[in-house]
């Protein structure tokens, strides 16, 4: 039977062992967390000047497209999304490519990909931004053709 | 240190050097271009650094007390229903960017976590709570619930294909 004194070592050892594990992945972590954030933050000052808005409005199915690889590429929050969308909206753009912009924007992460690969795996963020891009477009899709249904 | 860390560890490091030649580059090309990503740079640390205590507390209750027994049974192969629905609601309630969690679920998938709840976290972190008011706001009520449901439903598409796709890689 184990004495206290010998369980208390037992867990002690357990919490600074987990902790030096942990802190050990988290600054494996940190040099591609900073590389993410300067990555971002070099296309967000570099998207605005690009001159996007005329783009759109060429031909419904290219909208479409276009959204959704517009909202890929884009990093940031996700506010900036709605905000760009919502514009895009009162500038005539249809509403499934403003949605398929919207849910890319949250749901693909061109810009996250080196980061992606290097912690799941090149093949695992491949796979999963290309279905997540193909699923914006068929989010958008079904979304504006229930809505239209429902009203 | 196994050969997937090692590489990890060096091409974070690579990755790290070459953002910073560019932002150099660009700074050499464009100087008001590079104070603004500078500026952007710093108010996306503000915004990440919370964030990042989340994710080391998470990071560490899972290392202390998420053995892989306990893992595979709540979000491996036999988790069932309860890992779809952990793994959805771990997405709609995690907040921050993305690849702040990156390493967290390369920690969970390493302790037996399925590709295919990975996956339908990653996509149901497209829901996100706090700005359902402000989606209702921009494009109505209606269309920020049918968006939500669709999210919801194709995170666990996304979830279905990918590992299907991923175990057919694996085997060719």
């Amino acid at each position: 039977m184990n004495s206290p004194v010998s369980s208390r070592e037992v867990r002690e050892d357990g919490n600074l062992g987990a902790l030096a594990r942990t802190l050990r992945a988290f600054m494996q972590m940190l040099p591609i967390l900073f590389g993410m954030l300067l990555l971002t933050s070099l296309v967000l000052a570099w998207l605005p000047r690009t001159g996007l808005h005329a783009l759109f409005g060429k031909h419904a199915v290219l909208d479409v497209l276009l959204g959704a690889l517009v909202g890929s590429v884009a990093a940031g929050h996700p506010l900036a999304g709605y905000i760009l969308g919502g514009e895009l909206l009162a500038g005539g753009v249809s509403l499934i490519a403003v949605t398929a912009l919207i849910v890319s924007w949250v749901t693909v992460g061109v810009v996250q990909l080196p980061a992606e690969a290097l912690f799941l795996g090149k093949r695992f963020a491949l796979v999963r931004n290309g279905l997540a891009f193909l699923s914006a477009i068929a989010i958008a899709w079904l979304t504006v053709g229930v809505l239209g249904l429902l009203s | 240190m196994n050969a997937r860390q090692g590489r990890r560890k060096l091409g974070g490091w690579i990755f790290l050097a070459l953002m910073l030649v560019a932002h150099g580059l660009t700074a050499l090309a464009d100087a008001a271009l590079a104070r603004q990503a500078l500026a952007s740079f710093m108010n996306m640390l503000g915004e990440v650094t919370p964030v990042l205590v989340l994710v080391f507390v998470l990071m560490f209750l899972v290392e202390r007390f998420l053995t892989p027994a306990r893992t595979q049974s709540w979000l491996g192969q036999a988790s069932g229903l309860r890992g779809w629905l952990l793994a959805l609601a771990a997405g709609v309630i995690s907040t921050g960017p993305i690849y702040t969690w990156f390493a967290l679920l390369a920690e969970l998938r390493k302790k037996g976590m399925r590709t295919a709840l990975v996956a339908v976290l990653l996509y149901a972190r497209a829901i996100k709570l706090p700005l359902l008011p402000l989606l209702a706001h921009y494009f109505g009520p209606r269309y920020m619930l049918v968006l939500s449901l669709f999210i919801a439903v194709f995170s666990v598409v996304n979830g279905l294909a990918m590992e299907r796709l991923m175990r057919r890689q694996k085997s060719e």
